[in-house]
């Protein structure tokens, strides 16, 4: 496996933000109330993620060692605060839905830790795909945890996507289940914990197969040699 | 390595640090240089468009501009006055009341008569589902409000109907809708009280 689809798969699955490292979990819980606040978040984060890992990625080998962490985090914040005024100013629908959120993406502390983790080791190319590919992950988690949370406590899907996405998108609002009276459990935050937990068992029992069945074609593999 | 030289000796990290302050600092001036104009312009917009929905119809002058501060029911509140051929036709004022998970901010329209031309819930922190019935997107209930006045609802049936008004309460939420309900009657007090200030026909009224 190539170093490029290696990133690519740990971003969106394997070593995926919420579901494997349960990092950011204020964004997290905060926005996933609809799968569009969810998406919303998740593609803010995924625009900082990325240039946040390019530019640290870009100056990793003068920084010194003992003010690293400090340097990063003010990239990060200048980046989170660049995203925020330029949302307002030019896109000023779509930050009265998020406007809330944005600043939180400096309180997620995956950004950091992809920094640290990753950025901060490797050259500029591969630490831009791992910014978009655990944002995308993230994006995913982020949706996934909104929508459960928004079928089971509403009843609609991507209610007021078009706020987000604009008018085109508008075919996305779905109303799953009609008369619905909702779920309010869901809707509140100790939803965003039972989603989440019973996302991640998923996660764990689909992963489990796969090596499970991984572990049987090795066996099958392995078995003909002595015969 | 020169470079690894250089990053050993005490003054480097310093250095480095107030770099990257100069940078991200110039880099946010210059973003906020930008866009600020963009954003007042946005917010004017905003503005705007929350004064014409408690306030239907045309008006001679631009709102935003001709306003007067009074202190009101909850300190210090900005009124935007609406014109028609000179006169103050209708005032829009912000007014806030006790919800059940914090202050709920309304935007509240009242005619020179005394009635009320519109409400709407600009901000609040109602529970989802069962307090968030006062936003206008979710249920027609705020339009209860429009054309009542103190000259047609005496003002102590300017309450929730479990107080003893006539305005509806939320199967569940009794709190939220009178906090709105305790707002309004807020606004509608002031407006009575400083009509003269508000209408801008001090001294004029005699």
């Amino acid at each position: 496996m190539s170093i490029y689809s290696h990133i690519t798969r740990d971003g969106l699955w394997d070593n995926n933000v919420v579901f494997a490292q349960v990092l950011g979990m204020c964004p997290t819980m905060a926005v996933t109330g609809t799968a569009t606040n969810g998406l919303g978040m998740g593609l803010a984060t995924t625009a900082v993620l990325a240039l946040s890992n390019l530019f640290i990625s870009a100056i990793r080998n003068i920084v010194s060692e003992e003010v690293r962490i400090p340097v990063y985090i003010v990239i990060i914040a200048t980046l989170v605060t660049l995203a925020d005024v330029s949302i307002n100013a030019w896109a000023h629908d779509l930050y009265k839905v998020l406007g809330l959120y944005i600043a939180l993406i400096v309180a997620n502390c995956a950004v950091l830790g992809r920094a640290e983790a990753f950025a901060a080791k490797n050259p500029v190319l591969p630490s831009m795909l791992d910014g978009l590919m655990m944002g995308i992950g993230f994006t995913f988690a982020l949706t996934t945890i909104g929508a459960v949370r928004e079928i089971i406590g509403a009843g609609t899907l991507f209610a007021d996507a078009h706020l987000l996405l604009g008018q085109p998108f508008a075919f996305m609002e779905t109303k799953l289940i009609p008369n619905y009276r909702g779920f309010l459990l869901m809707a509140l935050p100790p939803g965003g914990f039972l989603a989440l937990g019973f996302l991640i068992a998923g996660k764990r029992i689909i992963d489990r197969n796969i090596a499970k069945r991984a572990a049987e074609k090795a066996m099958a593999g392995a078995e003909p040699q002595p015969a | 390595m020169r470079l690894a030289q250089l990053q050993s000796m005490l003054g480097y990290s310093g250095a480095l640090l107030g770099v990257t302050a100069l940078i991200t600092t110039a880099a946010l001036a210059l973003a906020d240089r930008a866009t600020s104009a963009d954003i007042a312009g946005a917010q004017a917009r905003d503005m705007q468009q929350s004064l014409a929905q408690v306030l239907p119809g045309q008006f001679d002058n631009d709102l935003l501009k001709d306003t007067v501060k009074l202190p009101g029911p909850d300190g210090e509140v900005t009124v935007y006055r609406a014109r028609r051929g000179g006169k103050v036709a209708a005032v829009v004022f912000q007014v806030t009341g006790p919800g059940y998970a914090g202050p709920i901010d309304c935007m509240l329209g009242i005619d020179r008569d005394g009635a009320v031309t519109g409400v709407r819930v600009i901000r609040h922190k109602e529970t989802p589902g069962l307090g968030d019935k006062i936003e206008v997107a979710k249920s027609a209930w705020v339009h209860a409000f429009e054309g009542k006045s103190f000259a047609n609802l005496p003002e102590d049936k300017w309450a929730v109907k479990k107080d003893g008004g006539v305005f509806d309460q939320f199967a569940g939420a009794t709190i939220t809708p009178r906090g709105v309900t305790r707002a309004v009657k807020g606004g509608m007090t002031f407006f009575a009280r400083e009509k003269a200030r508000l209408l801008d026909e001090e001294g004029k009224a005699k």
